[in-house]
């Protein structure tokens, strides 16, 4: 298929991040445009989703287009059997672009073959969610002003976490220092440790979240610890608290340090945390709608 | 000189007038290989060797399959499986040609995708892998994006 989609990060070289973040630095600061005046988007979740639904639906109403789609699968054809082939090819002929959340891995990809509209993924099971990824770089660029040469801890579940495994795909184009704080059973996985010794970009490996291994980090990519990953129930009752992100534990760390977590949080940064100036989430969250303004525009070559 | 003699002993086994003969398969990949290039589906005479005694691999499989001549993209299937295994065609009870093999840039069905969760186990259509470390032997899905040893691959 020639039409262009957005499936994974890995389909964007570095040219294209710069220019897709600069779109949407010029969106933030006019986000109401009529740029998509008479178009109609697509926003199909066949996963339950509030931020990125919510987000995508923000973007294309703030630039004059309209929005068809469902918010779940159980109201679809798809519970009568139809494939996903058939609904791609069929809503591909009502509107100009598809967004789809789909929880099977792969189904992005399959969509943009059959589609004959651009399809963005957000979010195909535990694969990719590139549009996350964008506004975590749009995030990182808007408060530190740059993206070279910073230093990024990921901390959490780094082995099944596909927001810090695409945060990493993306920085590499950037000169990055890497810190990978996560429990023995959660760890960033080889195949992404060898990514970096090929790339050579510097990383190191700690187990514990603690003031030492976040003091000189310029971002703190903080991640959510699921019990539901655990094998070992024993092993998740001793790491549990260990990565909570607390006022205490922020005390030295950098100036410029900020805090982005994909959320849903639930209790990894306690709610204390929300008043540090160095807490950015919800800001990144907000970020959301540029990046995607301007990932949607670029697809429809607008 | 004493293995030469072995080997054409164990040609004359079975010896092919025309077809191929894939040799030097281990012994457990023999079936794979065999499903890999569908030759359930052949109507050719073929002669299977599994468990034979080799220097090299210990146990060994042998394919020898009459007036078939694989072609590349075929031979390199193989290579996805046993690597180090010897393709020749023969023609006329001699060796015509023996075919190197190389791992696919691509490889379009014939394996199933090891997660469970990936599109192409959930809708009817084909798999697709990309080789991703020749050297290695790493596949990738190019659905779902998950990376496999070859040894890990699950053949259909």
């Amino acid at each position: 298929m020639s039409v262009k989609s957005l499936v994974s990060i890995s389909d964007y070289s570095k040219e294209k991040i710069l220019q897709i973040l600069e779109k949407a630095s010029a969106f933030e600061k006019n986000p109401n445009q009529k740029i998509l005046d008479g178009k109609v988007v697509a926003t199909l979740f066949f996963e339950p989703s509030t931020r990125t639904r919510l987000s995508f639906e923000t973007a294309v109403n703030r630039l004059g287009g309209r929005v068809i789609g469902f918010a779940d699968a159980s109201t679809t054809s798809g519970t009568k059997g139809e494939t996903l082939k058939d609904t791609i090819k069929m809503v591909s002929n009502y509107v100009d672009l598809i967004v789809m959340r789909n929880p099977i891995e792969g189904a992005a990809r399959y969509a943009s073959e059959v589609a004959s509209v651009p399809v963005v993924n957000a979010g195909d099971g535990a694969n990719q969610h590139p549009t996350q990824t964008m506004l975590d770089l749009y995030s990182i660029q808007k408060t530190q002003g740059k993206l070279d040469n910073l230093k990024i801890c990921m901390v959490g579940d780094l082995k099944y976490g596909r927001t810090v495994h695409s945060l990493l795909m993306a920085m590499s184009h950037f000169n990055p220092t890497f810190s990978f704080i996560a429990p023995d059973e959660l760890k960033m996985p080889d195949e992404y440790k060898m990514f970096c010794k090929k790339n050579g970009i510097r990383y190191e490996e700690h187990s514990e979240l603690s003031e030492n291994n976040i003091a000189d980090a310029d971002i703190l990519y903080m991640t959510r610890v699921q019990k539901e990953r655990f094998t070992d129930l024993f092993e998740y009752e001793k790491v549990k608290n260990i990565y909570i992100l607390k006022n205490s534990l922020l005390e030295h760390t950098k100036a410029n340090m900020k805090i982005l977590h994909p959320l849903p949080r639930v209790n990894e940064i306690e709610q204390e945390v929300d008043e540090n100036e160095k807490a950015y989430y919800f800001e990144q969250a907000r970020n959301g709608v540029f990046a995607r303004q301007a990932v949607i525009c670029d697809l429809l070559g607008l | 000189m004493e293995k030469d003699i072995k080997d054409k002993k164990e040609l004359k086994v079975a010896a092919l007038r025309n077809g191929t003969v894939i040799d030097h398969i281990p012994s457990d990949k023999l079936f794979k290989v065999i499903s890999i290039l569908k030759l359930s589906n052949c109507k050719c005479q073929m002669t299977f060797g599994f468990n034979l005694e080799s220097h090299k691999l210990g146990k060994k499989g042998i394919i020898k399959v009459a007036d078939k001549f694989l072609k590349q993209d075929e031979v390199n299937k193989v290579a996805v499986l046993a690597p180090n295994a010897k393709i020749n065609i023969i023609k006329d009870y001699e060796v015509a040609e023996k075919k190197t093999l190389e791992l696919p840039d691509e490889i379009n069905g014939s394996i199933k995708c090891i997660n469970p969760k990936c599109i192409t186990n959930n809708e009817p259509m084909q798999s697709k892998f990309v080789t991703i470390d020749k050297e290695k032997g790493l596949f990738k899905c190019y659905y779902c994006e998950r990376v496999v040893k070859s040894e890990d691959l699950i053949i259909e």
